[in-house]
Formats: C-alpha cells, structure tokens, sequence
C-alpha cells in the first residue's frame, strides 16, 4: 500500500493552503488579528512567535479545531469551512500536538486506527490494520512493531506513531507544533530526516518550534506572528537567526532596566538542591545553588526541562527536595509546609495561571484576597470591609484592569489574569518572590507593565525577585543577573551586559551543525 | 499612577434579565410553582399545619444535604450519609437500652444527652475515615464513601442483628427519659427536628460565607492546585468537610429515630442519593465549588413538597419516583446551561 496515493500533483512550493485575514476573538481578548499565511505543497513552512504570539491559535482554525470570527481560509484555491478537526481530518490535514495525543495503553496499530478501524461484516479487520502499520513503520524507517503499547515507547517514538497516524489518514498537510520539545538530539535528526522525506512525497509541514537554530535547519520559509499579527514573511535564504529574533521582539522592544535598588542581605539561599525524576532516575535540579539578595531581581533562562520550574516548585514547598536545603534570611526553611512558607515570606508565581494559579469559580476579588484571608479576618469572621480594601488596593497596586472586585476572573484578558496572580501573592507581603514564566501567554503591553510592576516591587520593598522565561529578550530587561540553567543545573551567569547569542549559547539551545 | 478600575454600569436587556433570574432562582421559582399547583389540587396542602408536617419530614434529608453541600463544594461526594444515618440510630438505640458491662454486673443508661454526644462522635469519626481516606491515601471519594456505605450499613444490622430497636422513650427511674423530645416536641409550634435543621444551615451558611474556612472551601472545590499554592490547608480542609457531613448524618439519625422513637438498621437506605439531589437542585456544581446553602436548602424543599404532595393528591409511590428523577435531571440541564455560560 502506498500511503501518499491521494496527494494530487502539483508543483513543489505552489500555494497549497492560506488563511487569509484570519481573525479569532476570545471575548476580549483577540488571539489573532487578521493574519495571512501560506503553506507550500511539499515544503516546511514554520512558524515563529514569542508565546501568546497566536502561533497555536492559527494552527487550531487552519486544522479545523477552532472557527475563525473572521477570515477566510482557502484549500487549492476555494475557500473551506471545517466543521471540527474531523472535517479538517477528511480533507487531508493534520495536526500533530504538543502534547501527544495517543492512548498510552493501547498498542500502535490500535492508536493509528483509532477512531478510523478497518470495518468488516465480521468485525474489525485486525490483520489488515496490522499489515498497514508494518508498511507504514517501514516508510519511516522505524523498527517499532505494531503490537507494542505505546507506552513502552520513547517519546521520540510516540511522536512517530502520531506521524504514522497522520500519514494513515492520508494527510497531505502536517501541522507539527513544538514536536522537538520532548526529543533527544538523536530523535531529533530522525524526525527531521522523516520530515525530508514526507516534504520529497508531496506532503506540506507546518512546524512551530521554540528553538530557532533547529527550525531554520529544517524550513524553507519562516513566518513570523507578534500579538496576533504576522510581523514578516521571508523564505529561508533571505533569513537567519538574528532576523526572527528581531521580528518576534519587534525594534522599540523596552521592558525596563534593572532599577537601582539598594541591595541587603542574602534573603533568599538555595544550597545544594537536588529534585528527584519522578521515574525514578536523574535529577531534574542536580545539586543547584543560588542566593538572592534583598531587592536583587534575578532572572533565569533555560529550555523546557531545564529544571527550572522544579527549582521553584521546590523552594515553595510544592515538590519535596531529595537533598540541599532552601534558606529564608538564613533559616532552613525546608520542612516548612506551602503556607508556613508563605507566611515565612517565600511565595511562588506558578507557570501554569489556569491550572495553578487562578480559581475559575471565584471572583476577582476572591481570588485576589485568597493568599491573604488571615489579614481581614476578625475573630472568627472575615471582614467585608477589609476584604474590600485589600482587594481594591491590590487592584490599584498591580493596575488590574476590571469592573471591580466581584468580576468574573474569566473576564479578565490574559494579562490581567496574570496580574491578579501576582498580586494574590503581593499581597501577602512576601519578601522573596519566585515568578515561572510570569510573561507566559500575555500580550506585549501587560509584559512590560508586569516586569514595571517587578522592578518597582523590588526597589521600594527590597523584595527579591527571582523570575524564570524562555524568551531571550525578557533575560536582558529588569533583571541585575541573568541566570542559564541546562539540565538542573547553572549552566553560565551573565549580566546586562550580555548578548542574546551568548545567553542563547550557553542554555544549549539546538546547535546541531 | 493612573486609576484603571472603572466601574461600568451593568446593561443588558430586560428581556435577558428576567430570563437571568429565572434561572439563577430556579429551586425557588420551582418551590412556589409546586406549592400553587398542590394547593389547586387538594384542600388540605396550603395550611400551616401541612408545611410543619412536611417540613419536619424534610428536616431529615435537609441536614444530610446540608453535609452534602460541603462535600460537594469542595469536589468530592460522600455516598455513606444514608448508612452513617442508619448506624447513628441504632447506636442512639442501642445506648437508650442501656449498656451492660458484664465484668462490673451493671448496666449503664447513659442520660440523653450524653446519647446524643456520643453519636455525634461517631459520626464525625465515620467521616474521619472517608476524609483520611480520601485526602491523604488517595481513594477516590466515590469508592472510599461507596465502601463506607456498605461498612456502617452492615455494622448496624450486625448490631441489631437486623431488628428494630423499639421505645426508645427511657425510663424516669433510670433518669434518661426525653430522647422524644427531638422528634417530637415543639417550640411555638415549630417541631424540633425543623428548628435544628434551621441551626445548623444557619450556621453552615455563616461559616461559608464569613469565615477563613468558608473561603478555603470555595477556593479548594474550584481548583485545588491553586489553593493549595495559595497557601491553604487543602488535605485539612477536605477531611473537615466529610467529618462535618458525618455529623449532619448523626443529627439526622438522631431526629429520625427520635421522631420513629424506634432505630432500625435499615433506616436512611438511599436517603444520600435524596441529599446528592437536594444539593443538586440547589444549584450546587458536582464539579465543586459553585452552591450555597440557601440554594441546598431550597433543593431539600422542593424534593420533600413535592413527594408529599404526590402522596397527598393520592399519585403512587411509583409515580413519584418518577417525577423525582424528572426533576432531578431537569435541575442538572439547567446547572449546566447557567455554568456553561460562565466559562470554564
């Protein structure tokens, strides 16, 4: 069985795909604001954006997953409504997530058929289901054999079955989103080899990556989305690295310089710490150390896995440590529980705000007052009127843009929803703050309001300021110390006077050459 | 610094605002409609008299939605108030018949008052189980309280040997007479099981709405995570709430078998699924976090008007076993319409 049959001919690089003038509001917030983009028959066409640039938001409507609130998208040349990813599914398009989506305690040939088994009057056609599986492992040149549950699989392996499971449905478009995060330098170069030859066969790739140096390895045209809004388009002999970062960041890029705070103290001390794999073997942080003076705001660079976000996890109390010890003005405060901590003054900005952050079900208010319960409390009572006054006040302070305290919290735009977060844990009035990706999925403005809001926290509370992120540009902003962490450990400290190349080089970002 | 908080007056159609509060009063709405409709249909149901009647038979499932409530707001559900009902009877009955210590020769009769303590105790330590079960092995609460159900069930029946214990009225000489009086008696004409019941949601509600508690509750029903980085006690707060529904469970024994004065093993069987009902109509999300207790309340209303004015108009058992389940369904689509609004 050929896989590629149906993939009509057609000359390389002609336009196969295009959204045009894509828009997609989510009630206030606009996710994408009129964006037009290409995809070329049997070429890699990938795409560049900081997070929250709209990257995934353009991917759900191009593979039907989302519908556009204007806009168009064009299939050959007519335009084509999908009605769910099924629709998008039948018509030859594919999309492969970030997180896989397979059934871990199914075998291979079950999940490439899942959904799509082979029918007969006697049941399902196992034998057939299995031969197509063979084929297709051996077009992708993987020894995986069909009868494995994939959760025996590597990761890397997992990813091919989800290719295998595309290509079974006939795709002739193939959107792979940040398919490389998961992957060993190895598995890596086995998927870009499979991407060379699905793109020799006919079929087009859209890829969205993080890691810049290895998408243009593989690209043959780059696109580049800022804020909901495509910022340039260039084939891959017209860029290079330093042209997407410049798109991405945009020119008159400013959030802020370290402030001139006055140092203390050692406030926050980390020693020696170690975080255990929950699989039982390797580190995630492997013997890390660091200390944060008063009013000191410290930034920490890395790549997904870095061992960032355990890190702080740790130091709050959410994931025990299997040895080293975090120190609060020189107090052991290891055995503290998340609470004691944060009444000790350690607090954690957690990187997911829909999962960790924020309670759906409450409101602005609330949520903003729910570190803080014990300051209104009177007796055994809370007080409305005090409640009322650290609400407002914690509103007025990180500028939280609301109808007032008893919103809805999903009414607020990404951003500010990031802002009541942090102000939640202001509010206790913490002496170390620890913020994961506080920029995550918020737009350009209320970046450089919340890094403002950081930078003048620290100086005029001396609190410390340790913040993580993965976008190079937010490294050499309000932060007095940049820090590099690869695999659980400090891999390079610089200042501001570093280059993004330098920053870049020493996390271990993608140099395969 | 710029003032950025604005307060925008709310607009919106009037049409949608009537629709907004139907729904939002919906278990109110719906008590009234069934209070008219039996009232047309029968002579006897609009009488002072008739409500108290009927208002202390809903007494009983009210505190056992009431402790519902709290399980439910915080994402978990205690399937063993039924059974935790059951047991708390017979060991009030079993204690009113006197406890024979036969190493001493004697029997002790407990006064009243220390009847009521100690099943009050037992309940708290049934729902200790479920909560330790639950927040620090693990078990889903489904499984651990479905377990419990079968444990307390079958504990009294082995109890009882699954016999009834019957006059539970004590003895003067033995100075432990008044367990009637819960069940029985009246304050300004108001049956005690119904001023109980008026107790202890006033006091749930107040701890809901005016404590740190209250708050740690809300805040841990609607995303755990969150609250537990927010530095509340989340594992604490979920073992209170399966001790605080064993307890109302206990109460609830205590004023059933008081009204019966007799306390059989097999009393409160399904009676959780009428509480998990009542909790329901009353606007509670069983995903946790969303309900309050007037809205419970009114649930526990409209389910107990509604069985008794079946049963007054002369409409089978049968039948109203099915315009329960009607309406339970019912106030669940309409659950799902008013969050599905809301967002996530």
């Amino acid at each position: 069985m050929t896989v590629h049959q149906t993939i009509r001919p057609g000359a390389t690089g002609e336009v196969v795909m295009s959204a045009r003038h894509v828009a997609k509001h989510y009630g206030a917030v606009k996710a994408l604001k009129g964006v037009n983009f290409d995809i070329h028959r049997g070429q890699v066409t990938t795409l560049f954006g900081e997070n929250g640039a709209g990257k995934s938001t353009l991917m759900k409507i191009l593979s039907g997953i989302v519908t556009p609130t204007s806009g168009q998208i064009l299939l050959d040349g007519q335009p084509v409504t999908f009605h769910g990813a099924n629709d998008a599914l039948a018509q030859g398009i594919s999309i492969i997530h970030q997180e896989l989506a397979l059934a871990p305690n199914l075998n291979v040939r079950d999940n490439i058929f899942m959904g799509r088994e082979i029918r007969t009057a006697r049941g399902v056609d196992f034998a057939e289901e299995e031969r197509v599986t063979r084929a297709l492992m051996e077009e992708l040149e993987e020894d995986i054999d069909p009868l494995t549950p994939v959760e025996e699989l590597r990761l890397g392996q997992q990813q091919i079955v989800e290719i295998a499971r595309a290509l079974q449905a006939r795709s002739r478009i193939l959107i792979m989103d940040e398919p490389t995060s998961a992957l060993s330098a190895s598995e890596v170069e086995v998927l870009f080899k499979v991407i060379n030859d699905l793109t020799a066969k006919g079929v087009s790739i859209v890829y969205i990556s993080h890691h810049l140096e290895e998408a243009l390895e593989v690209t043959d045209h780059a696109v580049v989305l800022r804020d909901g809004e495509m910022t340039a388009w260039a084939p891959r002999a017209e860029i290079d690295l330093e042209w997407i970062v410049r798109n991405m960041v945009g020119e008159n890029f400013d959030l802020g310089s370290p402030p001139e705070s006055e140092m203390g103290a050692p406030a926050l001390s980390i020693e020696e710490l170690c975080v255990p794999d929950p699989s039982g073997h390797g580190l995630l942080v492997d013997h890390m150390n660091l200390s944060v003076k008063a009013g000191e705001i410290v930034c920490i660079y890395g790549l997904m896995g870095a061992g960032r976000t355990e890190m702080m996890e740790c130091a709050a109390g959410r994931l025990a440590a299997s040895g080293g010890a975090v120190k609060l003005h020189g107090q052991d405060v290891s055995g503290l529980t998340i609470s004691q901590r944060i009444e000790a003054g350690l607090v954690l900005v957690p990187e997911d705000r829909q999962r960790d952050g924020l309670v759906q079900t409450m409101s602005v208010g609330q949520n903003l007052s729910l570190a803080s319960i014990g300051a209104f409390t009177r007796g055994l009572f809370t007080s409305r009127k005090a409640e009322r006054k650290v609400v407002e006040t914690s509103i007025r302070e990180v500028t939280v843009k609301t109808d007032g305290g008893g919103a809805m919290i999903g009414s607020l735009s990404g951003g500010n929803q990031q802002k009541v977060v942090i102000g939640k844990m202001l509010a206790t009035r913490p002496e170390v703050i620890l913020l994961d990706e506080p920029s995550r999925g918020i737009d350009i403005g209320a970046k450089a309001e919340v890094f403002k809001l950081l930078a003048q926290t620290a100086k005029e509370r001396g609190l410390a300021v340790v913040y993580s992120t993965s976008e190079v540009g937010e490294c050499l902003s309000i932060a007095h110390r940049i820090i590099v962490m690869h695999r659980g450990r400090i891999a390079a400290t610089f200042d501001q006077t570093a280059t993004k190349e330098q920053i870049m080089a020493a996390s271990g970002e993608a140099v395969h050459h | 610094m710029a003032d950025i908080t604005t307060s925008k007056p709310t607009t919106g159609g009037t049409s949608m605002n009537i629709g907004k509060i139907l729904l939002e009063g919906r278990a109110f709405f719906a008590l009234v409609a069934i209070i008219i409709v039996f009232s047309i249909l029968s002579p006897v149901y609009f009488s002072v008299g008739n409500f108290l009647i009927m208002s202390s038979h809903v007494a009983i499932f009210g505190l056992l939605a009431i402790g519902m409530l709290l399980v439910i707001l915080n994402g978990g559900i205690d399937l063993s108030v039924g059974s935790t009902l059951g047991l708390s009877g017979v060991v009030a009955g079993y204690l009113m018949q006197g406890v024979e210590i036969p190493a001493a020769g004697v029997i002790l009769y407990p006064p009243v008052w220390a009847v009521v303590l100690l099943t009050i105790c037992l309940g708290a330590f049934v729902g200790a189980i479920n909560g330790v079960l639950i927040a620090f092995f693990n078990v889903p609460a489904f499984v651990a309280t479905l377990g419990m159900l079968y444990v307390a069930r079958g504990v009294a029946l082995l109890m009882t040997n699954g016999l009834t214990y019957n006059n539970l009225g004590g003895d003067a000489a033995l100075g432990n007479t008044g367990f009637d009086w819960l069940g029985f008696n009246r304050i300004g004409g108001v049956p005690i099981g119904v001023i109980v019941l008026a107790l202890v949601a006033l006091v749930v509600g107040l701890v809901l709405a005016r404590t740190a508690f209250g708050r740690w509750l809300y805040a841990s029903g609607g995303n755990e995570r969150a609250a537990e980085l927010s530095g509340v006690p989340t594992r604490k707060v979920k073992v209170s709430v399966y001790v605080l529904s064993g307890i109302c469970a206990a109460i609830a024994g205590l004023v059933l078998s008081s009204q019966l004065t007799s306390a059989g093993p097999t009393a409160g069987t399904t009676y959780e699924l009428t509480a998990i009902a009542a909790v329901v109509i009353g606007g509670a999300a069983l995903t946790g976090g969303r309900g309050n207790v007037r809205g419970t309340m009114l649930g526990a209303f409209v389910i107990g008007f509604l069985s008794d004015g079946l049963v007054i108009i002369g409409v089978s058992a049968y039948w109203q076993t099915v315009f329960t389940g009607a309406v339970i369904v019912l106030a669940v689509l309409l659950n799902s319409l008013q969050y599905g609004r809301s967002g996530r």
